[in-house]
């Protein structure tokens, strides 16, 4: 078994050791297989960020903030993101609210009979995957999903669209209710930022649902908590820039 | 030098026919014949890759930007470059050398090389082995500029073959370099030439670079320093260059002939009369192999691809890289060599489907292995998902898989354009990806946040005032009436919680097919759910909602 005269040398396939020492180790702790989200999020997920191999969906009336304030930090600290399907997704606001475009592939609409295997080509190679379920998934082709998302420690996330698709429900659910936008009246203004209440449902130490009102986005970009409970009632955001005038005034221009 | 005998490279013939690309484009029929009007270049990610002679003339170099080449050269035709395109049209030209030699090499679509010993001694003498091959090769080509070259091993014969087709009076005139005069043919030519060697990743451009600003700047001096030295500076990639300058087979002491074992086939059932299915199989058989070549730690050079049809047609092409074939560029040979075959001309086409593919890796080095990057640049992740774009590529076809840019603009939709991945290199950083691309004010644009849903066709609404009539917007950006309600195409309708507005543009007035007047609003309906709307010539779309 030890005889390796006159055996080559193999180059070292990095890859695989990686892969043996993760697998090796006696125990893996939950943070380690955490992807980091803003820290408004944060205290809201049961394990204070996405845990790798989960599926997530998110939903309401902002499910697509949502999705994309979640997917931020994970580009930033250079991780990859996947966008399968989703054509109208709006790549503008995903920059602002925090994703790095550099580190996003967006990969055209599948169709109902390609759609498990782009994803699945998708999960073994980056961290997270946005989409959305065409039609109902198969329970094998979700338990197939969800065996390679597990190996490979990436985060599969549905972007808005029914949760029932899912033959078995997602391990979270997130969703945004109550939103209200601030910073537009009756004929003057722009909007500026929304509150929203979003709660986390689901399995996996979940089960308790947790809820906290958001910024999403706030009037200074990103995702933020709101400070007090009180706040939410605040008519006005925290921030109303002086700065907003002149843009009704260019509106107004005669 | 001890061994020097054996050092010295086999005889080598090139043909080479300068900017290739073009003169597929014109044989594809993307743009009109030589002679026929405008001149041509070729771009990929924005980058000129090939022009003709007359764009050329007028100082559109290879590697410009798209910018500067057009600034150059204002009138020429820009062309996409499609490797697939120049391959398919390179087939009938490696295969039209058949009748002089069985072992011809192609290292590029415009490029081929085979060996001098055999149909030298056919045809009476190199001189008239070469000036045959350029008969062959302009008449296969229909008359474009080719280049013939013969020295001691394939670069020198490169070089000499660029050099026969650069030459203003006597084109067609190949270039033939004495026995053992290689290097000596190599001493005044610049340091650059050696990225030519390589098709990519051999000799970077920033390694020549880095050579001339120490003073190097001929092959000569290079070939002068000791190999030491340069093994020791620059690592494997410095003794080859080295190697190379001095007219020596970049690689001779580490080639072996591997096994015969390590050659896989596979059929395919049933048979592939299209070459995606076949390239299907090619990726999986390229991945196989250079899974076996790995586990016994080497990489390999020169590879055989051999296609047969159901009626027992056989297609047998030699692929050669100076760097080492890794499984995509395997699979990107077979497709440009299959491709060629399957859709060339009625007299080349085979008469049945392909059944079997076979590989065989002709000459292999010892992997080096690959330092992955430490800060940025190729990391494990990077790879993973370059294989899973391949892949997508693969299935969904190209174009499928894209990247955002960020580029200026007001509307919504265009502030982000999606590149397609083969326009990007992944592996690097890509400033266009990033915010600060977007420098420029756009007056009139709508302020922060951008809207989350972006339709790419906006959705027509219907915006009422409170007596039910539409909203009218004037000329001068002036309301009939205050916007009370919105209704939209399912049906769902309601009044408004907020709207503000109007925000009037008036886009590219200087070109009469693209511009625009239109005046957007910003709505909240009566769930709660804020909207951007814009009206352009009387009607009301839905162009994004703040989800």
């Amino acid at each position: 078994m030890f005889d390796t005269g006159g055996m080559a040398v193999a180059a070292p396939d990095l890859a695989s050791l990686a892969l043996l020492g993760q697998r090796s180790r006696p125990l893996v702790g939950v943070c380690e297989r955490l992807l980091a989200v803003p820290d408004a999020l944060a205290d809201l997920l049961p394990h204070g960020g996405l845990q790798r191999g989960s599926l997530v969906a998110t939903g309401g009336t902002a499910a697509t903030s949502l999705a994309l304030a979640l997917v931020g930090t994970t580009t930033t600290t250079g991780g990859w993101v996947a966008v399968v399907g989703l054509p109208h997704l709006g790549l503008m606001a995903a920059a602002e609210l925090g994703v790095d475009l550099e580190r996003v592939l967006l990969v055209a609409e599948p169709g109902p009979r390609r759609w498990a295997a782009s994803v699945a080509a998708l999960v073994d190679a980056v961290d997270i995957v946005l989409t959305c379920p065409p039609g109902p998934v198969a329970p094998g082709v979700q338990r197939r999903l969800g065996a390679q998302a597990r190996d490979r420690g990436s985060v599969l996330v549905q972007v808005g669209g029914p949760v029932e698709r899912w033959a078995s429900a997602p391990e979270l659910v997130i969703t945004a209710t109550a939103a209200t936008w601030r910073g537009v009246g009756w004929g003057h203004g722009h909007l500026r930022g929304r509150l929203a209440q979003v709660s986390v449902a689901g399995r996996r130490g979940a089960d308790r649902p947790r809820r906290a009102h958001l910024w999403l986005p706030a009037p200074t970009g990103g995702v933020q908590a709101v400070a007090t409970p009180g706040e939410a009632e605040v008519a006005e955001p925290s921030r109303p820039a002086a700065g907003s005038r002149p843009v009704s005034l260019v509106g107004r221009a005669r | 030098m001890t061994g020097a005998a054996s050092d010295h490279p086999a005889r080598t013939v090139v043909v080479h026919c300068p900017d290739w690309p073009v003169v597929a484009a014109r044989a594809a029929g993307v743009v009109g014949p030589a002679g026929s009007g405008d001149p041509v270049m070729v771009l990929q990610a924005n980058r000129v890759v090939a022009a003709c002679p007359t764009a050329r003339a007028a100082g559109v170099t290879v590697g410009l930007r798209r910018r500067d080449a057009q600034r150059r050269c204002p009138t020429a035709l820009v062309v996409a470059h499609d490797p697939a395109r120049d391959a398919r049209w390179f087939e009938p030209v490696a295969a039209a050398f058949d009748v002089l030699t069985p072992g011809v090499e192609v290292s590029l679509p415009g490029t081929l090389a085979f060996g001098t010993r055999g149909p030298a001694r056919r045809m009476g003498g190199e001189q008239a082995l070469a000036e045959r091959s350029g008969w062959i090769a302009s008449g296969a080509t229909g008359g474009a500029a080719v280049g013939v070259g013969v020295a001691d091993g394939a670069f020198a014969a490169l070089l000499a073959a660029r050099r026969a087709a650069r030459h203003p009076d006597q084109s067609g005139v190949p270039v033939v370099v004495p026995a053992g005069g290689s290097a000596a043919f190599l001493a005044p030519l610049p340091v650059a030439t050696l990225t030519l060697a390589a098709v990519d990743v051999a000799v970077p451009a920033d390694l020549t670079d880095l050579l001339g600003r120490l003073g190097l700047r001929s092959l000569g001096d290079l070939a002068d320093l000791d190999g030491a030295d340069l093994l020791g500076r620059f690592g494997e990639t410095g003794s080859l260059v080295h190697r190379l300058a001095r007219g020596l087979d970049p690689r001779p002491l580490a080639v072996r002939r591997p096994a015969p074992d390590l050659s896989l086939s596979r059929e395919i059932d049933p048979p592939a009369d299209h070459v995606d299915r076949v390239a299907l199989v090619a990726r999986a058989l390229a991945v196989e192999l250079h899974q076996h070549l790995d586990g016994e730690g080497l990489a390999c050079t020169r590879v055989l691809i051999e296609a047969e049809t159901d009626h027992g047609e056989t297609l047998t092409r030699g692929w050669r890289h100076e760097g080492t074939l890794g499984p995509a560029a395997i699979a990107d040979r077979v497709r440009w060599q299959l491709d060629g075959w399957l859709s060339g001309t009625a007299a080349l086409r085979p008469t049945a489907g392909i059944v079997r593919l076979r590989l065989e890796p002709v000459e292999v080095v010892a992997a080096r292995g690959r330092q992955l990057g430490f800060w940025g640049g190729e990391t494990l992740v990077d790879e993973r998902v370059m294989r899973a774009v391949a892949r997508l590529q693969g299935t969904l076809g190209s174009g499928s898989v894209r990247v955002p840019e960020v580029r200026g603009g007001r509307a919504p939709g265009e502030r982000v354009a999606r590149v397609p991945v083969e326009a990007v290199d992944l592996t690097v950083s890509r400033p266009a990806a990033r915010m600060e691309g977007d420098g420029a004010p756009w007056p009139g644009r709508i302020p922060d946040p951008a809207p989350a849903v972006v339709l790419a066709d906006p959705e027509p609404v219907e915006v009422l005032d409170r007596r039910g009539f539409p909203v009218a917007v004037s000329g001068r950006a002036e309301l009939s009436a205050e916007p009370a309600s919105l209704t939209r195409r399912g049906g769902s309708s309601g009044p408004l919680q907020g709207w503000s507005g109007p925000w009037p543009v008036d886009e590219r007035w200087w070109d009469p097919v693209r511009h625009r007047r239109l005046v957007r609003f910003q709505v909240i309906d009566h769930s709660g759910v804020a909207h951007l709307l814009m009206v352009e010539a009387g009607r009301w779309w839905l162009e994004a909602t703040y989800d």
